[in-house]
């Protein structure tokens, strides 16, 4: 594989420079019955899962097909995609912003065949290329972060369970049978790239071991300042320590105050935390983001700890379908999981998902903690 | 025959869900392949060992994944994450690994011929693996070469028109929901805001001076898609302060059965006929519905505009004609100090060309936060050091109710010299005339 130059002289790196011009304007991409009716729109309606359409003031309809996919994405499939819009919407296609892909066209007549196009397709494996659903009162992509495809901190892998998960939550991808839309995220540490803290279910890859310390190459690989500033409980301090018969500069780590957050290990290559049997995923629920009827709420801890059951975190995805199984069952038509918890009270929460209040739950870290506890004596038996 | 045995990510192939491993295993094959005679500039064989080396992380529960050196494009601070595989020698082909950030267009509307272009260029320089998208919005690259990076860089400046995103402590790349492209909801135009800021602020975007991430999201109503409230710096909610325009015959409509509630959103269940008082009027937030003569009246002064009437009625109902947004700040993640939602600053403010007032509060707001922010302080959490009062110094706001949930309940003010009758200064011995020690 020889080089090829793309034209950049490494030599005179400003020379012909192009910068700082951004992004490609929306508008180049819009399909034509968008760029019509933008701003004029009436309303819209599902005909099923996964289908819909929109009326403009015009008259005109645009009519969506969306369909699942993993975010961890070929080119060749990427490529394929393409081929679709080509075929059945003159070229044109979006990404939501939970990694679905819509399919777009200007009347009813080409919805037919383009799902019919879509479901056909499969990959070698036997799984769906192009699963139709994901809107209304059910479930649709769960966002995510890396995992162990790309990233250095993670507690979990991403893509995996979130395989895992859809596959047992596939019927919810494709119906409209829940008492309001279900918002599944993941992230694989509590660094959170993928904001899952406000999410119906939330499946968070956690750490539970202090770091290592890489004594011999601590001092040479890390600022050590920047490594005890990062810290959110001041467990870090400087130490010097007796290494081959020299005294090296380091750090000493105050174990029991450690919240496994891994903030140290991102400013110090030196103190890595992930471990086999430390880490796995704490699943939190009832968080959302929209204002409808309620306020956004935070996702709240629920089961402190599954360890990682590669390939395919089992209990994992049990108790997500429990979880969501009782919502199912119990919630009043528009209620949001975490509206049905705080209606219910969550104390019956647990009863009826059946899972176990240990201490974890109750929250310990610094003021917000307070806020958590029951100042009543309201409570049900 | 693959280079490496995955039995354990094999087994994530089966199921109805889109399989990633499939998918993996199929880029590896049309590499092997090469049907399309591609010059590679980094290793053939690169998806091979991308699926080797996450096999290996599958069998010890564990990453393989390097922290990130230094590595970008020349000019920028932003754009590229470095990664390095801890397992080099076995897994040759992603030793180097990049990451690069390629900023998306507003809604991510895309044209075939465009992805194909993009498509080509990662196939030539970089593992033809993606993030569609990363959860900031960008495009992801996932993976190249540290030489490739400016070649990419160059390419994609020069004959695709386009530049990457932001990374590191700097203006992360701005995303927004679909907005008014394809939604009876929204009250401004994101793709447009969304883009002008961007093109504002390219340079706080690729040179990192701030004290941390900073994001930018827009949401076109109350429904937040994309999340702006509980993960951006600065949220832009769409909203209105005039009167929810009611279609009376729409309504009958709904009570009658004609049309279904919530555009169908409950059609897998039944829920027995609409019942308006039960579904809307009685979930209404502030009790500002009734029917009076066969009619749905709305208490529109009372109406703090949650979007469930209109989402549940949206061919009888609309969002109001006076349109504009408000602004949210300080949301983010747990860590360090847990998590935050974005809190009122800015109740109503036109959404108009040139968005003067807008970038006024972004501008003091940054001023701010650069010269007080710890390194690594979000925005959130300097709010909760210095308090709100400082955020309304910055940026010359009234306070308002509006900015509260509820006033505080301790009185310990911290009462300014300038606003206390005769200032502090006083005098000892006059106190003491009429007060003995």
């Amino acid at each position: 594989m020889a080089f090829v130059s793309s034209g950049y002289n490494p030599d005179k790196p400003m020379e012909n420079r192009i910068s700082d011009i951004g992004p490609r304007k929306f508008d180049e991409f819009y399909p034509p019955v968008i760029a019509k009716n933008k701003g004029t729109w009436l309303y819209h309606e599902y005909i099923q899962p996964g289908v819909y359409y929109h009326t403009a003031k015009s008259g005109d309809k645009v009519f969506t097909v969306r369909v699942g996919g993993a975010r961890l994405m070929s080119t060749t499939h990427i490529r394929e995609i393409c081929e679709i819009a080509e075929k059945h919407c003159d070229g044109y296609m979006r990404f939501t912003t939970r990694n679905n892909i819509e399919f777009l066209v200007d009347s009813e007549d080409k919805v037919k065949p383009l799902i019919e196009d879509l479901e056909s397709r499969k990959f070698a494996g036997g799984s769906f290329k192009f699963p139709v659903g994901g809107t209304g009162a059910g479930i649709t992509n769960i966002i995510h972060t890396q995992g162990w495809i790309h990233c250095h901190t993670p507690a979990t892998d991403a893509s995996g369970p979130v395989k895992a998960t859809m596959d047992v939550l596939f019927d919810d991808f494709k119906d409209h049978r829940l008492p309001a839309h279900l918002r599944v995220s993941l992230a694989c540490c509590l660094n959170m790239c993928g904001a899952v803290h406000c999410s119906d279910i939330a499946i968070l890859g956690y750490h539970r071991k202090p770091p290592l310390l890489d004594h011999e190459y601590l001092d040479k690989m890390c600022e050590i300042p920047l490594a005890i500033a990062a810290c959110p409980t001041a467990a870090i301090r400087p130490s010097k320590i007796e290494f081959e018969g020299q005294k090296v500069n380091s750090v000493a780590v105050k174990e029991d105050r450690c919240m496994f957050c891994g903030n140290c290990y991102t400013m110090c290559p030196s103190m890595p935390l992930a471990d086999t049997e430390g880490d796995g995923i704490v699943i939190m629920a009832g968080g959302k983001v929209s204002n409808r009827i309620s306020p956004p709420k935070f996702s709240k801890v629920v089961v402190a700890f599954i360890p990682n059951e590669a390939p395919r975190w089992p209990r994992t995805t049990a108790t997500i379908k429990q979880i969501i199984e009782a919502y199912a069952k119990d919630a009043n038509k528009y209620e949001r999981l975490g509206e049905w918890a705080e209606r219910i009270g969550w104390e019956r929460f647990f009863e009826k998902c059946e899972l176990e209040f240990t201490h974890h739950l109750i929250d310990d870290f610094r003021d917000p903690a307070y806020f958590t506890w029951r100042q009543t004596s309201q409570f049900k038996f | 025959m693959a280079k490496h045995e995955t039995p354990l990510l094999d087994q994530l192939e089966s199921g109805p869900w889109p399989s990633f491993v499939s998918d993996l295993k199929q880029q590896a094959e049309v590499r092997a392949k090469n049907e399309a005679n591609v010059e590679f500039q980094i290793p053939q064989d690169v998806v091979e060992d991308l699926i080797g080396v996450l096999e290996l992380s599958y069998k010890h529960g564990r990453t393989h994944w390097k922290h990130g050196g230094i590595v970008g494009v020349f000019g920028y601070g932003g754009g590229v994450i470095g990664r390095y595989c801890d397992q080099p020698e076995q897994f040759p082909g992603v030793a180097h690994f990049h990451t690069m950030r390629v900023n998306q267009p507003s809604g991510k509307f895309y044209t075939a011929e465009y992805l194909r272009q993009l498509c080509d260029l990662w196939d030539f320089r970089g593992s033809g693996v993606t993030n569609m998208h990363g959860s900031t919005g960008d495009i992801i690259f996932l993976g190249t070469t540290t030489p490739q990076l400016e070649e990419i860089f160059y390419e994609m400046t020069h004959t695709y028109n386009q530049d990457l995103g932001g990374s590191g402590s700097n203006l992360r790349t701005p995303s927004d929901c679909i907005g008014s492209a394809r939604c009876e909801y929204a009250c401004y135009d994101t793709h447009a805001l969304c883009y002008h800021l961007t093109q504002e602020y390219q340079d706080e975007l690729h040179r990192p001076a701030f004290p941390y991430k900073f994001k930018f999201k827009f949401d076109g109503c109350p429904n937040c898609c994309v999340a702006s409230i509980a993960r951006a710096d600065m949220s832009y909610i769409g909203t209105w302060r005039d009167d929810i325009p009611v279609d009376q015959e729409a309504v009958q409509a709904y009570i009658g059965g004609e049309i279904p509630p919530n555009g169908g959103a409950h059609s897998g269940r039944d829920w027995g006929p609409f019942d308006i008082q039960k579904e809307v009027i009685d979930l209404c937030p502030t009790d500002c519905m009734w029917m009076e003569d066969n009619k749905l009246m709305i208490d529109n002064k009372e109406c703090n505009r949650c979007m469930h009437c209109i989402n549940v009625m949206p061919r009888a109902l609309r969002i109001g004609e006076d349109r504009g947004l408000s602004i949210l700040v300080g949301a983010k993640a747990p860590i360090l100090d847990g998590a935050q939602m974005g809190s009122m600053l800015v109740p109503f403010v036109k959404a108009e060309e040139p968005y003067d007032e807008i970038k006024e509060i972004i501008e003091g707001i940054w001023d701010w936060w650069m010269e007080e922010g710890k390194n690594r302080e979000r925005l959130g959490e300097l709010m909760k050091r210095q308090g709100f009062q400082k955020l309304l110094e910055a940026t010359g706001l009234k306070p308002d109710p509006r900015m509260v949930s509820e006033p505080r309940s301790n009185p310990y003010i911290f009462w300014k010299e300038e606003e206390v009758e005769g200032g502090w200064t006083r005098d000892i011995n006059e106190f003491r005339k009429h007060h003995q020690r």
